[in-house]
């Protein structure tokens, strides 16, 4: 297709993504506040419109109209860096994940996603990589010693879980053979024995269990969310946090979480593969029907786990990452190269 | 197009930066990062000249030094914190006596 | 030519002097080390122009995003203050920074004049994973062990150099004020 019809569609689908990604971030944050009520035999949010669906764009307002304080003593470039570099670099992942099949539109195709690039999965792991300076930044350029406990722990806790999450995704990449997600999701249609999806969620359940728990991790969750822990470290990193740069940070959380579950509904979900009938619009639009279903699951499991898991303390949860999850990723990497080879 | 030479010009630039710094900072941690930093610019003369001779092995190659650039940091950090305890210092200009 | 392969490769280039010289001047490590992250993130897009992907990707992920966190992580745990100018470093000063400028400018005049103006096109050489791996595990196996065993060695010497001295002696002993 000629160049300025491609630049303009990418244009367009940046836009489009983006504003709904920022909308799926708001809702999310309904979806878990709704979740944990119930699981907690009350209600959630119920006041602010039906089933309480206006209380994002209620707390959107109000971080809006907060006091934005800087403290005098903090080092004012990071400071204001650092929720930016988060949020940034948690958004960013979003460019590399396709959502559906091409779209035909006034005789071109158009591939929903906003670029397809033949190393998409390592750049995921690159974006999520830098992400960790957000933390380690706002941690240190707090200037106080609960942030910087905080930062540094959240920071190392990450960095330590980066390396699980990418041997968990490696037995992945064995069975399909390219780093670009949309070859990915390809290998893993059609059907064993013609009922079972060739979903890799059967083929890697070792990886697809690694991948969650670095997942938890990697995003500060439940049950790894020791840096935020109230109780210990009143808020952790963003303790000097307030109104726009706080909403930020709780952003850039989400986003993450969004992402995890894109990269995991790709991986070992099978992406956008689901029945699929009707007329040729329906036909069109019911691959991102699917994915957002799984997506929705995979975060629902998140909000399920959170609702109902302690949390670890530090020691248990480096000796995690370092001694039992490191080894499981790495045993089956070994079978699976074992198992392609014979 | 751009020509090869632009490339090495551009990694000369940086290695020369490194070894500046390396001669100017009194901060050992400074000193280290001009150690990386000259590291990089080999690293893209490595790469410019793979994609110059179609030989992939200078891409291997850079695999290669970022490998030992992470060992390195490694034992040069523990290093540096193990100066600091003792020392109480990152002054290079301070740490001039083999014994305290 | 103006082309835009020139105008990437000129801006990648300019941010990486830019945050290389940053280093040099910041007298903070913390901000000379955030320029060292500018510079590798410029040059993973300088490696992108020629084509070398897996390259750029390990860049971004193995020195941005794990060694130069330790680095941070260092300087924020030394809680490493603003250095001060001392006589060696005037000295050095004095004489290396026209010194090194000389030599650069002489490396890069000469450079420039006697090397072909053979360009070297965008993406030269696609270095894909697949063929990068095959590389790395057929001609270069023995290479790629013995790193493996540097960083065994590396992790064991780092663990042992950073720990703490221990309460009957231990490797270390605090300077006496």
């Amino acid at each position: 297709m000629p160049i300025w019809v491609y630049i303009v569609a990418s244009i367009i689908k940046s836009a489009l993504v983006l504003f709904v990604l920022l909308t799926a971030v708001a809702y999310t944050v309904w979806l878990e506040r709704k979740v944990v009520g119930h699981m907690q035999n009350r209600w959630g949010p119920t006041r602010v419109g039906p089933f309480g669906l206006l209380q994002p764009a209620a707390d959107g307002i109000k971080f809006l109209f907060k006091e934005d304080l800087t403290p005098p003593h903090v080092y004012k470039p990071l400071y204001i860096a650092a929720p930016l570099i988060a949020v940034v670099f948690a958004l960013t992942s979003i460019a590399v994940i396709p959502f559906g099949n091409s779209i035909t539109l006034f005789g071109y195709a158009f591939p929903l996603q906003i670029t397809d690039v033949n190393i998409g999965l390592l750049i995921i792991l690159g974006v999520t990589s830098v992400g960790v300076y957000g933390v380690a930044l706002a941690g240190w350029s707090s200037n106080n010693k609960y942030s910087l406990l905080g930062g540094l722990r959240a920071s190392a806790q990450m960095v330590s879980y980066e390396i699980a999450l990418g041997l968990s995704l490696v037995g992945v990449l064995i069975l399909s053979g390219s780093f670009s997600l949309r070859e990915i999701v390809n290998a893993q249609a059609g059907h064993f024995w013609g009922f079972i999806p060739r979903w890799n969620i059967f083929v890697q359940p070792v990886a697809f269990f690694c991948y969650l728990m670095a997942a938890y991790a990697e995003t500060n969750r439940i049950p790894f969310d020791l840096p935020e822990a109230e109780t210990e470290l009143v808020a952790g990193y963003h303790t000097e946090y307030s109104a726009m740069k706080f909403a930020m940070f709780f952003m850039a959380e989400y986003a993450n979480m969004i992402t995890v579950a894109c990269l995991a509904t790709l991986i070992f979900l099978g992406g956008w593969h689901g029945p699929i009938f009707g007329p040729p619009i329906l036909q069109a639009l019911l691959p991102v029907f699917w994915f957002c279903v799984k997506i929705f699951a995979f975060l629902f499991l998140y909000i399920w786990v959170r609702g109902t898991l302690p949390r670890f303390r530090y020691d248990q949860l480096m000796a995690f990452g370092w001694k039992f999850l490191l080894p499981l990723a790495i045993a089956n990497l070994i079978a699976t190269a074992i198992a392609v080879v014979w | 197009m751009v020509p090869l030479s632009y490339y090495l010009v551009l990694s000369g630039i940086l290695f020369a930066c490194g070894v500046l710094g390396f001669l100017i900072k009194r901060n050992i941690i400074t000193i280290f990062m001009s150690i990386e930093l000259m590291l990089n610019g080999v690293n893209l003369s490595f790469v410019a000249f793979a994609a110059h001779w179609h030989a992939l092995a200078g891409q291997v190659f850079v695999f290669f030094v970022m490998v030992v650039a992470a060992a390195e940091a490694a034992v040069g950090l523990a290093i540096i914190i193990s100066v600091y305890r003792t020392r109480e210092t990152l002054n290079i200009d301070q740490v001039n006596l083999l014994k305290l | 030519m103006l082309s835009v392969h020139l105008i990437l490769f000129l801006v990648f280039g300019a941010v990486a002097v830019a945050g290389a010289v940053n280093l040099l001047v910041q007298t903070h490590p913390i901000n000379s080390a955030l320029s060292l992250i500018a510079v590798m993130a410029a040059l993973a897009g300088e490696y992108l122009l020629l084509g070398a992907e897996f390259v750029a990707a390990v860049q971004v992920i193995v020195y941005a995003g794990a060694i130069m966190v330790l680095f941070v992580f260092v300087i924020m745990l030394l809680n490493a203050g603003v250095e001060e100018h001392t006589k060696g470093s005037r000295v050095a000063i004095l004489l290396g920074v026209p010194g090194m400028l000389a030599g650069t400018l002489l490396v890069a005049w000469v450079d420039l004049k006697y090397s072909g103006t053979q360009p070297v096109p965008v993406g030269a050489l696609p270095g894909a994973p697949r063929t990068i791996g095959l590389l790395l595990f057929h001609e270069f196996l023995l290479p790629f062990e013995i790193t493996s065993i540097l960083i065994l060695i590396a992790i064991m010497g780092a663990v042992v150099l950073a720990s703490k001295p221990t309460a009957a002696g231990g490797p270390a002993k605090k300077v006496h004020d």
